[in-house]
């Protein structure tokens, strides 16, 4: 028996470390798909439109949790068997990204077209337009629902614990099955370490949203 | 404020990078030439065959009522419209043509960028970039796109922005500028560039009153250095009166009347003409 709700934390924060090294995996990769789909999604060529339509309506219009499951449970009846991290990055970042995809899609889109146009009268390449004129603007319309997005896809990195990670989730409820009648102390740790961790990062993208604003708007 | 380009500039301005094997010796031959051009949105045709040639140096005046389809005539030479029928020259070359198999097939973005190295444009909403600071939005397109380095494109930069009056502000970004000052530093970021041909696209229409004057200052001191060919579309019917080598009355997407200014605003021939000026003449604009 535990002398108090001090001695859970050790296996805790063994468990959110693995809650965090999947949250940030499958965040970088949530970032990269949301770019190049939501730029996909302008592409002049329809096909290219058209299969990164096709992506964000599959995986926007399916639970996370389902995508999870196929990911591991079902690809190993057609000879792909991922090992349990490889599949949880892939979910939820594939997941995230068709959301994603939409946040970057619509910020280029508000970018005035005046700016464009600028670019062609100085007679810009088509990528010197989008990276250096474009995207600096649009990346500052995507910080604040990308950072909503973030705490999201933190939180919902605790599904994992249905293909039996050992993340915080998964921890806490190894510590509830051994000490039923810590339950409510355990949970209420369990929703403060959450609380934490996404009030941090929270926090870390409004500083950076000020700091990249700084002095031009 | 301005001063004319001196002999070494004309020199270096033959060298800058993306206009190697562009530079035609042009003569008496029309640095622009539109053949035919018409242009439609959709149902709405807003250029119905538009003829028009412009030599090196000259200063072109169009003037006409909102919808005449002026500003369109001057984006589709910036190649942000692409004309339906029809073809414009620039410099004896095809703008947005080429020839392939004895066709005249859309010329590609290459072909475009190439082009688009001899015309420059400003827009009536400035569209300075508001992420970078004035100097910058000065140097980026000489750096990228002419592949200066950062000196020589800094000092590009800086001599021009003191042109324009604005050499204290370097550091500022636009959104602190005033609109007048913002369209100065839009003047100077499209003349470092060295283009052939300026479009002025209604530059003073989104400005306060008290602000039109100090742009207006700007242009004048252009056209008088006189190497470059500008489009001016204009509502400022004093000031084209002023500096243009020629004017042209535009309605209904054709051309009606042309010629000197003398002859345009004091001798109208056309009844259209006519009543167009005596209306803004009773508005007192």
């Amino acid at each position: 028996m535990p002398d108090s709700w001090i001695d859970f934390l050790p296996t805790l924060l063994k468990g959110a470390e693995i809650t965090i090294v999947v949250a940030f995996f499958s965040a970088i990769l949530a970032l990269v798909v949301s770019f190049v789909a939501g730029l996909g999604r302008l592409s002049k060529l329809w096909i290219i439109r058209t299969l990164t339509a096709v992506y964000v309506e599959i995986f926007r219009g399916t639970s996370l949790l389902v995508q999870l499951f196929w990911l591991y449970f079902a690809l190993p009846f057609i000879g792909i068997e991922l090992p349990k991290m490889l599949a949880a990055i892939l979910a939820i970042g594939l997941n995230f990204g068709a959301y994603g995809s939409e946040i970057v899609r619509s910020a280029v889109l508000a970018v005035p077209k005046g700016q464009w146009e600028a670019t062609v009268a100085l007679n810009m390449k088509p990528w010197q337009r989008l990276w250096n004129v474009i995207l600096p603007q649009a990346s500052l319309r995507m910080l604040p629902p990308f950072g909503n997005q973030l705490v999201e896809l933190i939180k919902s990195t605790s599904l994992v614990y249905f293909i039996t990670m050992a993340d915080l989730t998964y921890q806490a409820m190894v510590l509830r099955n051994n000490y039923i009648s810590w339950t409510t102390e355990i949970l209420v740790l369990l929703l403060l370490m959450y609380f934490v961790i996404a009030t941090l990062v929270s926090l870390a993208v409004r500083l950076l949203e000020r700091k990249l604003t700084a002095g031009r708007l | 404020m301005l001063k004319a380009i001196g002999i070494d500039e004309q020199a270096e301005l033959s060298k800058v990078p993306g206009q190697e094997g562009n530079r035609i010796d042009t003569g008496t031959k029309p640095i622009v030439k539109y053949t035919g051009v018409t242009k439609s949105f959709g149902d709405l045709q807003v250029l119905k065959g538009i003829d028009l040639e412009m030599q090196p140096g000259e200063k072109v005046a169009v003037i006409g009522p909102s919808g005449s389809g002026k500003t369109t005539l001057g984006r589709m030479l910036m190649t942000l419209e692409e004309p339906t029928e029809g073809t414009i020259e620039l410099d004896g070359e095809l703008l947005w043509h080429t020839h392939e198999k004895g066709e005249l097939v859309r010329a590609g973005e290459k072909h475009l960028h190439r082009m688009r190295s001899n015309v420059g444009m400003i827009f009536q909403h400035f569209n300075l970039f508001p992420h970078m600071n004035v100097l910058r939005n000065v140097t980026e397109a000489p750096r990228k796109v002419l592949g200066l380095s950062k000196e020589e494109a800094e000092e590009r930069a800086v001599s021009m922005l003191g042109k324009v009056g604005l050499a204290d502000k370097l550091k500022m970004y636009p959104s602190n500028l005033s609109g007048g000052q913002k369209q100065r530093v839009a003047i100077a970021r499209a003349l470092v560039m060295r283009p052939k041909v300026m479009v002025f696209d209604e530059v003073t229409s989104a400005l306060d009153p008290e602000l039109v004057g100090e742009v207006l200052e700007v242009i004048r001191e252009i056209a008088e250095e006189g190497e470059m060919a500008m489009m001016l579309i204009t509502h400022e019917m004093d000031f084209a009166k002023e500096i243009a080598d020629r004017v042209i009355f535009g309605a209904e997407g054709r051309i009606v009347e042309q010629g000197t200014p003398e002859e345009i605003f004091d001798n109208p021939k056309s009844d259209r003409l006519q009543s167009f000026l005596q209306r803004f003449r009773s508005n007192g604009i």
